[in-house]
């Protein structure tokens, strides 16, 4: 008798707490699906925004002028909105970047994987993402103060504030995401492949060149992506070292990448001024589209 | 699961709804002062509303950069309560405005102090700037390229500094900063630059030219003597009386109260 009155309110209890817990997945369920949406939803109206307010301008000085215009004369009183110096500065600024920072990073992601200690990795790896979250205007902070004078006396310039100090300041800022990423990839080639290599006679520099690398490419290329995305998207450290005159891009001389152009005139801009730095905006989004989608394609072919 | 979901996005929407509605409460009842013009006044006049508006909590400042002859335009077609312009209004403007000088904007010209050079004449300065001279032997100095350091396009300094050196739209700038300090910071490490800054960013670590054999302080540019100067000025409608609280806030803009405020912003207060 009593056992059962015992069983009785057990069940009763269980199924109250079924219910509460049952209630509390209900609301974490739709917690979750609203912050699944969220994400969507900024890029849609990040995407949506940059094409409304960018296409006014564009029209109205013609996408030929824009793109192709070497002049870019917002303030003047016969305004000129040639944004090609931007564009050629952003691909030159990344390329050189690209040059420096891709050898010196995947060369370190070698050492870190096949040639130092676990104690010697371990603590290079800490100081690789240390880097990593190193706010992009202490790089631009540093490059200002230690890069642009030694350029500038090193090369005998009367100024070092140009487009080589800030091709060697983005070189440091994407070498973090440039090692973790192909750090990843070659600790993901089998070590049959490498056993193989050295059991056949080579040496352990002609296994890495010969093997880990080629085996490792995909994720490798994945990291470069990568640093193209971080380099070409950099706009304060960047604003800091390369002096943001609208010239035309040469290694030794001031040059304003499409984030600065942003940047430096947003502030106090009216407007055509105003709506053709949105109209720059919607240039940079669908470069950085463009080096998503070839990343994506890129992680595609290595699935495969 | 449904149910749920509709009191969760009840919840979030109640939640917003209060948000917008304590917003709107906020603004209504509160009386605007509008103000339109000068970008070059637009750190002036943000810390004058702004203690302002902290004393007098029921009265809204509005501030719209145009620029000064928008501004002017703004007054006479009433569109605003006060335009701001950084310069003298023109003699054509002076029939249906009034003018009243609310501060002073001195620009130094600073060099790096490795450099022997230490006073440029106006003329000097503007050939300097155009690129007609590019050696500092040339303007008695050190045998060495001339670097010139300037602002943004849109910045009220390179405006004022460009408009009174004869030089808007002819600078031939090997860097373009966008922030006072920046400027400094650049002079100070290059020793073959010159740059442009207004008097509330000058510092020990570059050295102030004198121009015309003048050096700029508060007395030198008050008096007239230094040249690169202008004056910010807030315009008003002669026919047109401003509204009480408008004129509250005119007031307090020439009050020795303001000075503060005003030498923050980098001007120097207009003597009383």
């Amino acid at each position: 008798m009593q056992s059962n009155v015992l069983n009785i309110s057990r069940t009763k209890e269980t199924g109250r707490l079924k219910k509460i817990s049952g209630f509390l997945e209900k609301v974490m369920n739709t917690v979750f699906t609203v912050c699944g949406f969220v994400a969507v939803a900024f890029v849609l109206i990040i995407t949506v925004f940059l094409i409304i307010s960018g296409t006014p301008a564009i029209s109205e000085i013609g996408l030929a002028d824009f793109l192709f215009g070497t002049e870019w004369a917002s303030t003047a009183t016969e305004a000129s909105y040639g944004i090609l110096p931007f564009i050629l500065s952003s691909i030159c600024g990344t390329s050189g970047a690209i040059l420096i920072g891709v050898p010196a990073g995947i060369l370190c992601s070698v050492f870190l994987t096949r040639i130092a200690g676990k104690r010697m990795s371990s603590f290079i790896s800490g100081a690789v993402s240390l880097m990593s979250g190193i706010p992009s205007v202490v790089y631009g902070l540093v490059g200002m103060i230690i890069v642009v004078p030694t350029v500038r006396e090193v090369f005998g310039l009367p100024d070092g504030a140009n487009l080589f100090s800030a091709i060697l300041v983005l070189a440091f800022m994407i070498l973090p995401s440039v090692i973790s990423v192909s750090e990843t990839a070659i600790r993901a080639v089998p070590k049959e492949y490498e056993e193989g290599s050295l059991a056949l006679g080579a040496t352990k520099t002609e296994t890495i060149f010969k093997v880990t690398l080629p085996s490792a490419k995909s994720g490798i290329l994945a990291s470069v992506v990568l640093g193209i995305g971080r380099a070409i998207g950099e706009s304060m450290a960047v604003m800091m070292v390369s002096g943001n005159v609208a010239n035309m891009p040469s290694l030794f001389k001031s040059v304003r990448f499409l984030t600065t152009a942003i940047a430096s005139e947003m502030s106090y801009s009216s407007g055509l001024q105003r709506q053709t730095l949105f109209s720059v905006a919607l240039v940079l989004f669908v470069f950085i589209l463009g080096i998503n989608l070839v990343l994506n394609l890129v992680i595609k072919n290595k699935r495969k | 699961m449904k149910k749920a979901e509709i009191l969760c996005s009840a919840v979030l929407m109640t939640a917003l709804a209060m948000t917008t509605l304590t917003g709107c409460g906020e603004s209504s009842g509160s009386k605007t002062v509008s103000t339109d013009g000068s970008t070059s006044m637009e750190k002036v006049i943000g810390y004058l509303s702004e203690a302002y508006m902290e004393k007098n909590s029921d009265t809204k400042i509005t501030y719209n950069p145009t620029g000064s002859g928008a501004g002017i335009q703004a007054v006479q077609e009433r569109r605003c309560d006060i335009g701001l312009s950084s310069r003298n209004l023109k003699d054509y403007e002076k029939t249906g405005l009034n003018e009243t000088v609310v501060a002073v904007d001195g620009i130094a010209v600073i060099v790096n102090p490795e450099n022997p050079d230490s006073n440029l004449t106006m003329e000097q300065i503007s050939q300097v700037y155009t690129g007609e001279v590019t050696n500092w032997q040339e303007v008695g100095g050190n045998d060495s390229p001339i670097v010139c350091i300037g602002r943004e396009s849109a910045s009220g300094t390179r405006d004022g500094f460009e408009s009174i050196t004869g030089t808007a739209e002819k600078c031939k700038y090997t860097q373009e900063l966008t922030s006072a300090g920046d400027v400094v910071q650049t002079v100070s490490s290059n020793p073959n630059a010159i740059g442009y800054t207004s008097l509330a960013s000058l510092s020990d670590k570059v050295k102030t030219i004198s121009v015309e054999g003048v050096i700029p302080s508060e007395e030198s540019i008050l008096n007239g003597d230094y040249k690169i100067q202008r004056n910010f000025v807030l315009v008003t409608r002669k026919d047109t009386e401003l509204s009480s609280q408008a004129e509250k806030f005119f007031d307090f803009c020439m009050s020795t109260d303001a000075d503060e405020y005003i030498r923050k912003a980098g001007a120097i207060p207009v003597a009383k």
